[in-house]
């Protein structure tokens, strides 16, 4: 009984490529290019590893109509084994990355495997409380380090060319890593494949009837949602030379949630925005402690009220484009 | 056979009794949980914060107001059933026509503020709240020394428990919610006031959390994140009975205490986990939730 009205359906309407979309990503990548000559480039690569982070869930909820309220799960692991993976073994950062990611890819097929197996509200509920169990393992496995995290995280030379420990260097790496996420996002949702998961979304039975078989695009789905997020905490972990308990713990679920509703859920500029205003605003509230608990808690209510088409959202409908 | 084991009964029976009594808290909480998302069509993510809410304002009472445990038994469920109506009237009451998973996303922010709130007043460390002076102590078994307060807990929660199930299924008011359960509709055209059911229902079920929390003061303490752990713990309890059935509900919470009680003497590193794998397991062989409907 899920209700596919236009604002009643958790997701935005089928987008169709047009050449506004190549405008508003000419647009976005100018700002990139341009940011780190006036942007702190720290705060900079942290935006788009979360952005990149949202995009990865959007993918999921906003184009297979699935809820993951356990994200945390791929991004945090993903992070471990990355820094693991630098740290321990003396891998070369894109291979940490790639490690990471790997990882990711496999606990999404595990879970993915599980999870989809409930729909709607069960398949919140299921990811979270296995996300929640992937966080204890965290905090007992030996290799994490517990509360410590895994510190001092070498960034190291990317390919034997570009040393990383530069800033601006490193920046250009998280960006051409961003793109590559942004732009398979944004191909798959294009693609016959994404059409197909959209109609899962709006009408499983209708879909399953056509002969879909829609648990494998499910799984297909997550588990591609799960590696990006995956990409996503590898370079972070690789920027901040850090992997703590805190990228694998509930409420960073619940953050991605709120960047991608913030930005507009099921748009494909919307994750980006979200995540840019919200690690801005945390930057920007840090110092007032439980402040930012609260402040997180009045937008995601808000939105829920009366802003669900999100910040992206909005901006498509008074240009009546979808962006 | 305990020897046989190498584990001391002492060891044993505490360990059980303290899994009955998280049984009694996961009970008390997915009961609630159930009965919300009956009517409402919700899942109540601010659970977890109203029943922390339950306990502080056990702890209040007793602080400023100087008002017993048995007072707060009482008020603290009232109390905070009352701010669920006013929850539900300004906030939940938007969302019936939308997707059930704006509920949880509402929800989940509500417990974002809840408990920023609590936290930026009384910080993140615990509150202690005396046990009442009537129910310290305990008895030996003989197998085992029984605190008085731990069996009070499991006691109470099994009765409260039992009377609601009685109540839903036994009773004409019961009767009516299951009827606008199934079909709210038709239960309005029958003249029956279906949302000042629905306010009422929410207001109970959080009461419910409430109670819990309550209880649960003198054994935890009272702390702004004591319940944010523990409604993901309930969620998991929740896929694995499916939401289907009230007394399902109950068996579940109680077996599942039990369950992670057990672990933890024969197995202590998996007692975190062992609900969460108990719930993948179930979710291969029966989908639905032991005790769950088909949608």
């Amino acid at each position: 009984m899920v209700d596919v009205t236009s604002n009643g359906s958790i997701a935005a309407p089928t987008t169709v490529v047009a050449r506004h979309q190549y405008v508003a990503f000419a647009v976005m990548l100018a700002l990139l290019v341009a940011a780190p000559f006036f942007v702190y480039p720290i705060f900079l690569m942290d935006a788009l590893c979360f952005a990149l982070f949202a995009c990865a869930f959007n993918l999921l909820v906003g184009y297979a109509g699935l809820l993951s309220f356990g994200h945390a799960m791929f991004l945090g692991s993903a992070g471990y084994l990355s820094a693991h993976a630098a740290k321990v073994w003396g891998f070369p950062p894109e291979l940490a990355i790639v490690t990471g990611t790997a990882t990711a890819a496999l606990l999404g097929l595990i879970t993915g495997a599980l999870a989809i197996r409930r729909q709607g509200i069960y398949f919140a509920m299921t990811t979270l409380a296995l996300a929640q169990m992937i966080y204890f393992f965290c905090l007992e496995a030996k290799f994490t380090g517990g509360e410590d995290g895994i510190q001092r995280v070498p960034r190291g030379t990317l390919l034997g060319l570009f040393d990383l420990r530069d800033d601006l260097t490193l920046y250009w790496v998280v960006l051409a890593i961003f793109l590559f996420g942004f732009l398979l996002i944004y191909r798959t949702i294009h693609s016959p494949f994404g059409q197909v998961l959209k109609a899962i979304r709006e009408n499983e039975p209708r879909a399953v009837s056509l002969g879909y078989k829609a648990e494998q695009y499910k799984l297909i789905a997550f588990v591609l949602s799960a590696a990006l997020a995956g990409l996503a905490g590898s370079t972070k972990a690789i920027v901040f030379q850090l992997a703590s308990l805190t990228d694998v713990n509930w409420p960073m679920s619940g953050e991605v949630v709120l960047m991608t509703l913030l930005g507009g859920l099921g748009t494909v500029f919307g994750p980006v925005a979200g995540a840019f205003i919200v690690v801005a605003l945390e930057n920007y509230l840090a110092q007032l402690g439980a402040w930012v608990t609260i402040v997180q808690g009045i937008i995601f209510i808000v939105c829920v009220l009366t802003f669900r088409r999100g910040v992206i959202g909005e901006l498509g409908r008074l240009l009546k484009k979808s962006l | 056979m305990f020897a046989l084991l190498g584990i001391p009964p002492q060891a044993l029976f505490g360990q059980l009794l303290i899994g009955l009594i998280n049984g009694s808290f996961y009970a008390l909480l997915s009961l609630g949980l159930a009965v919300i998302f009956g009517l409402l069509n919700i899942i109540n993510f601010a659970h977890g914060a109203l029943y922390m809410m339950g306990a502080f304002f056990a702890w209040f009472l007793l602080q400023y107001l100087g008002l017993s445990y048995w007072w707060a038994l009482i008020l603290a469920p009232i109390g905070v059933g009352v701010v669920g109506v006013i929850l539900e009237r300004l906030f939940l009451k938007q969302l019936y026509k939308l997707d059930h998973l704006y509920g949880l996303l509402l929800t989940f922010g509500m417990a974002l503020v809840i408990e920023g709130l609590f936290r930026n007043k009384y910080g993140s460390s615990g509150l202690p709240y005396q046990m009442p002076s009537a129910l310290s102590g305990g008895r030996n078994l003989g197998f085992m020394f029984l605190p008085n307060y731990r069996a009070w807990v499991v006691l109470v929660s099994v009765s409260v428990c039992l009377l609601t199930w009685y109540v839903i299924e036994r009773t004409k008011l019961g009767s009516y919610l299951r009827a606008a359960t199934e079909n709210p509709g038709l239960v309005q055209a029958f003249g029956v006031n279906v949302p000042r059911m629905i306010t009422i229902t929410y207001g109970f079920g959080v009461a419910l959390a409430a109670f819990a929390g309550v209880l649960a003061a003198p054994i935890y303490q009272v702390s702004p994140q004591m319940g944010s752990n523990l409604i993901i713990v309930v969620f998991a309890v929740v896929v694995i009975g499916g939401m289907g059935s009230i007394m399902g509900s109950i068996l579940t919470g109680f077996a599942l205490g039990v369950i992670e009680g057990l672990t933890k003497v024969f197995y202590p590193e998996a007692s975190n986990t062992a609900i969460f794998v108990i719930m993948a397991i179930v979710l291969l062989i029966k989908p639905t939730g032991l005790f769950g409907r088909a949608h």
